[in-house]
């Protein structure tokens, strides 16, 4: 770790315990599942059992009885059945035709849940089948291309000069098989609106998703994001639905309505990472320098555009990885198959094709006779360096670092050159891969969006204002340390308020690594401005000048002698003044410029760089591959919270460890996803876990709150190429899809 | 709702088997029954239960008299805390630390895992190596099955309808040795891909059982027959097993596989 100095007095870059800690392991924190509503019904879902057909008719069984069941189909929607969100292409209930298993046709909604099944049994959907497209490659509707061009005139003669190494990298889909799966209840009111209380990463997609689908207006809709088990990007856009399809049945019973998706249902019918094909040409000079990247990728969107757009360009914007190229053109296009939508899941199109370069540059290194880590150090970004966007990075780069970090914390020389050597039916190898992640939103995502966020004064100290949510990452925590610094209160004195759409400035989804760093920012210059008046107020109170009024540890002074405690004026203000609530504007760095037409320019403020040294075990009897040990290093800009940032670095790097090993989605020749449970779709476990050694650098972005920048991602992206890269080392045989099942291994071995 | 019936003696237990209830379940540490109610998988086949989980005389392990008795309700924390068993099976309470996680291993027991008869329990081919009887018991009386003639067909058993299993029986036989290999899909809460178990009694003479290559847990006498003769062994297990693909692993995955763990066991 680069040092957090000892001798500082604020809350930042310490790691008090977390706010919603002791809740939270005490189980008085109140998930959805916890709370009932007077009258409350529960809601379930009528899917499609085909992946593509067209629906000739509900049948609802005669013999049941239906009187205390709530039935809703796509007829019953007042505004328009849409999920709102980029194309606005997904139907909220299939009225026609169905784009895959799983998607939600009626409704029902009963008091009693065990009716509620039986009466699930009793409906079905006819459906005239047509022929599903279920491979992407196959795929003739195209969401969304994208090409990014680098001094493509170069190219040929580029290609025509040097080495030109080839590859195909493949990865399938991801399950973000958070702890909770998705829920909500809807609240009709009087006014003819809804109240949502979910699980979610978003609370305004849905605001905005209700408005559409029940014609409201803005004052109609409030969305409160209640304590949540996990997103992964799971909860970004898909609460909208089933918040949709819970007010659908709400309004018609005009009663409480409850929807919790079974695990079976959840890891079905919801999104999933996009799975790619990606094919790499390289030209590289015999001395191991990068010259020329061509790449062809192809992501496979599932049945509705949802996110794909934004997704496939975050994959193509990283698509080079963390090296120079003097040339390149990288092709994308996201396409639709008749599987559920794919949406976004932490890393959000970046290990994949972060997977395919970082395998690439093994397949590199092989063929050139030259150290993997020698390759990447080489070629590693630098200031000054140029991405294929044109982006010129002047600031917080720390590709070589993070590199050399781990490559000393792994002692990956020596273990490079022992294990080399293992014979017998355990081989040892050890792989490294370098990734960068952009921070915030792509291109003009951010000034578009125009987030706001503030705080407000308390009688004792002040309240955070958002709707950035606390699935799990600290969000809660890290805005109160940032607010508290810079108010000079103490961490308890600042709270976070509930996260209601009726009632909080638009800060924007809690997506995209933009949480701490952007949000965290306005936040913080917020409390700034907030610290400004109240310093005016104090040195008008104590006749003193303002410029010498500080605040440090809850106690205003001024020329080293203490005026007042916070709470006292906090109070003497409300009570003279009412109230004091800032609300700040996000601004964003005026010379970050990105033209969304050529899709050059500066894509991203700022970048995060880690590095990852994976050491495995491959058993030849059995194919199996064992973690030995992993380390990485990871710059973050500042660590506003230590522990929880190693928290986001080891989480994600199990995650991706999950994604290089074990997860895999096991599909049928017509659509249907066979693995839908814990027990058939593999995760990691505790055990599972290797020996981790995390090291954080702290290389700070300047525009960013305390030098902080975006983390929550990066550490998806690295580690499943390092585990290629080990394999390769251990076996000789380099693997260029993922999950290195046992199968893959033992049909890579035999070959 | 379902009927559910808590006998407190093999006798209650005999009662209710006695009146043989239309669809009547048995329920021991439930681990496999409650995965299949919750995802109401032939739910409306279950219509009675009959817990046993308090029936005393199902339960503790002996050694005596050249044989290791096992209580049908023996968990698998018990198989790994059991003297007994350290002493003549240490491999079955090493592949009972291998079974799903602390709390299955607490809750889950040996005769669920036989009466569920899958061809992924993983104690099963221990079993079938360690050539091991089955007790069972009823209103008509007891008898004794052998291991092999119990899995009859794709989660079939020889029990019958008002029959409970109420004790697992090893030979213990001097100088023997059972080794066995779990292939899972991780290191805890794993379905097997494949084991394989082996008794040696001599170099020559070993009994062979593997999991999750047929619809039962399998006894290889074809492979059992080649190392005897000191023929192929690999090929004659070829001859055994039946694998298939599902989601955990492919047929050529479970062949190859089983293959090599079986000739590693062989040393
Ligand atoms: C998360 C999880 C992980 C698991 N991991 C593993 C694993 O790694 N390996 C493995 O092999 N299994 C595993 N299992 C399956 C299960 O735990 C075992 O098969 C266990 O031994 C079942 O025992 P039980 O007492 O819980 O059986 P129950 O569920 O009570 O019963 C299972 C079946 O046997 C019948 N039955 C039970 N006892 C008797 C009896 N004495 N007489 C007659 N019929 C009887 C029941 O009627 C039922 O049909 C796992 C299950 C879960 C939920």
């Amino acid at each position: 770790m680069k040092h957090i100095e000892l001798e500082q007095q604020g809350a930042v870059g310490r790691s008090p315990p977390r706010k919603d800690g002791a809740d939270k392991v005490t189980g008085r924190a109140r998930y959805l599942d916890d709370l009932n509503f007077p009258g409350q019904l529960w809601g379930r879902t009528v899917r499609s059992h085909v992946a593509h057909g067209r629906i000739r008719e509900i049948v609802w069984d005669a013999a049941f009885d239906w009187t205390d069941v709530v039935r809703v189909t796509a007829a019953d929607i007042p505004g328009e059945n849409v999920v709102h969100l980029i194309e606005d292409d997904q139907p909220m209930l299939a009225a026609d035709v169905v784009r895959h298993r799983e998607e939600p046709i009626a409704l029902l909604a009963c008091a009693d849940r065990e009716k509620l099944e039986e009466a699930l049994a009793h409906v079905r959907v006819e459906i005239e089948e047509l022929e599903p497209v279920l491979d992407p490659l196959r795929s003739t509707v195209v969401f969304k291309s994208y090409r990014i061009e680098q001094a493509p005139q170069g190219l040929a003669q580029a290609f025509a000069d040097a080495r030109v190494i080839e590859g195909t990298y493949r990865v399938g889909h991801q399950e973000q098989m958070y702890i909770e799966p998705q829920a909500v209840a809807a609240i009709p009111r009087e006014d003819g609106g809804i109240t949502i209380y979910g699980s979610m990463q978003c609370p305004f997609y849905v605001h905005r998703a209700l408005q559409r689908l029940l014609r409201l207006d803005d004052s109609q809709v409030a969305v409160i994001q209640v304590v949540t088990g996990g997103g992964f990007g799971g909860k970004e856009d898909y609460p909208s639905v089933i918040s949709g399809h819970a007010a659908l049945l709400a309004r018609k019973a005009r009663r409480p309505v409850k929807m919790i998706y079974k695990r079976e249902e959840d890891v079905a019918a919801t999104t999933k990472r996009h799975p790619a094909v990606m094919k790499y040409r390289t030209a590289v000079e015999a001395d191991g320098t990068l010259v020329a990247l061509e790449a062809e990728i192809v992501m496979d969107g599932g049945a509705y555009v949802t996110l794909s757009p934004v997704v496939a360009s975050r994959g193509v914007l990283h698509a080079g990885g963390a090296y120079r190229w003097r040339h390149a053109r990288i092709d994308c296009r996201v396409v639709q198959t008749h599987t559920p939508p794919n949406g976004a899941f932490r890393g959000f199109g970046v290990p994949q094709t972060m997977f395919a370069i970082e395998s690439h540059m093994e397949r590199v290194a092989v063929a050139l006779g030259i150290d993997p880590l020698e390759l990447r150090r080489k070629n590693a970004l630098q200031i000054g360096d140029e991405l294929p966007t044109g982006q010129k990075l002047t600031s917080s780069v720390s590709a070589r670092e993070v590199l050399d970090v781990v490559a000393a914390r792994s002692d990956y020389a020596r273990k490079r050159k022992e294990y080399g050597r293992s014979v017998g039916e355990k081989r040892r190898g050890i792989g490294i891969s370098l990734a960068f992640h952009g921070a915030g939103f792509t291109g003009t995502g951010e000034v578009k969006l125009k987030p706001r966020a503030g705080v407000e004064l308390t009688d004792r100290g002040a309240r955070v204002l958002s709707v950035s949510t606390d699935i799990g990452q600290g969000t809660i925590t890290v805005f109160s340390q940032m607010a508290a610094d810079a108010l000079g209160l103490a961490l308890d004195d600042v709270e976070v308020a509930e996260n209601d759409t009726s009632k909080m400035p638009d800060s924007g989804p809690t997506v995209a690594s933009r949480t701490t760093m952007v949000v965290g920012g306005t936040i913080t210059r917020a409390a700034a401005a907030m610290a400004r008046i109240l310093q005016g107020y104090v040195a008008q109170v104590h006749d003193v000048p303002a410029a010498e009024v500080s605040c440090a540890g809850g106690i205003f002074s001024a020329r080293g002698r203490a005026l007042a405690p916070f709470a006292a004026i906090a109070k003497r203000y409300l009570q003279e003044r009412g109230s004091l609530r800032i609300i700040e504007n996000y601004r964003h760095p005026p010379e970050i410029r990105f033209d969304d037409a050529t899709y050059r320019g500066d894509a991203y403020p700022c970048y995060g760089w880690a590095a990852t040294a994976v050491e495995v075990e491959v058993d030849l009897d059995t194919y199996e591959i064992s973690l030995l040990d992993v380390s990485t290093a990871t710059d973050v800009g500042r660590a506003i919270h230590p522990v929880l940032a190693e928290g986001q670095v080891e989480g994600g790097t199990v995650q991706a460890l999950g994604y290089a090993l074990l997860e895999e989605h096991v599909w049928d020749q017509r659509g249907r996803l066979l693995n839908t449970r814990m027990q058939n779709y593999v995760i990691p476990t505790a055990l599972d876990v290797p020996r981790m050694h995390t090291t954080l650098l702290e290389n700070p972005y300047p525009s960013g709150p305390y030098g902080a920048k975006g983390l929550g991602e990066l550490p998806m992206d690295g580690p499943a190429p390092a585990v290629v890269g080990a394999v390769l080392h251990a076996t000789g045989k380099l693997i260029p899809e993922i999950p290195l099942s046992p199968d893959r291994v033992m049909r890579a071995v035999l070959s | 709702m379902i009927p559910v019936t808590s006998a407190r003696s093999l006798s209650e237990a005999y009662a209710i088997l006695h009146q043989r209830p239309r669809g009547l379940r048995v329920l021991a540490g439930g681990t496999d029954l409650m995965v299949a109610v919750n995802a109401r998988a032939g739910l409306d086949r279950i219509g009675h239960v009959l817990d046993i989980w308090k029936v005393p005389e199902l339960r503790g392990i002996s050694g005596a008299g050249g044989s290791l008795r096992i209580g049908a309700l023996t968990t698998y924390t018990e198989l790994m805390r059991s003297r007994e068993i350290a002493t003549h099976l240490p491999a079955l309470a090493l592949v009972s630390r291998e079974v799903g996680a602390w709390a299955i291993q607490n809750r889950g027991t040996i005769g669920g895992n036989v009466c569920n008869a899958s061809p992924a329990g993983d104690t099963l081919p221990l079993l079938l190596a360690a050539e091991a009887t089955f007790l069972l018991g009823g209103p008509r009386g007891e008898r004794t099955v052998a291991a092999h003639e119990f899995f009859v067909g794709y989660r079939k058993t020889a029990l019958g309808a008002d029959e409970l299993l109420l004790r697992v029986d090893i030979p213990l036989i001097e100088k023997s040795h059972l080794v066995y290999r779990k292939v899972g899909t991780r290191k805890a809460q794993s379905i097997s891909r494949t084991i394989v178990a082996v008794r040696k009694l001599a170099p020559r003479d070993v009994r062979i059982a593997a999991g999750c290559v047929a619809p039962i847990p399998l006894r290889c006498r074809n492979a059992e027959k080649a190392v005897a003769a000191g023929g192929d062994v690999r090929a004659a297990l070829e001859q055994d097993i039946t694998p298939i693909d599902d989601v955990r692993a492919t047929a050529v995955y479970r062949s190859r596989v089983t293959g090599n763990v079986l000739l590693r066991l062989l040393g």
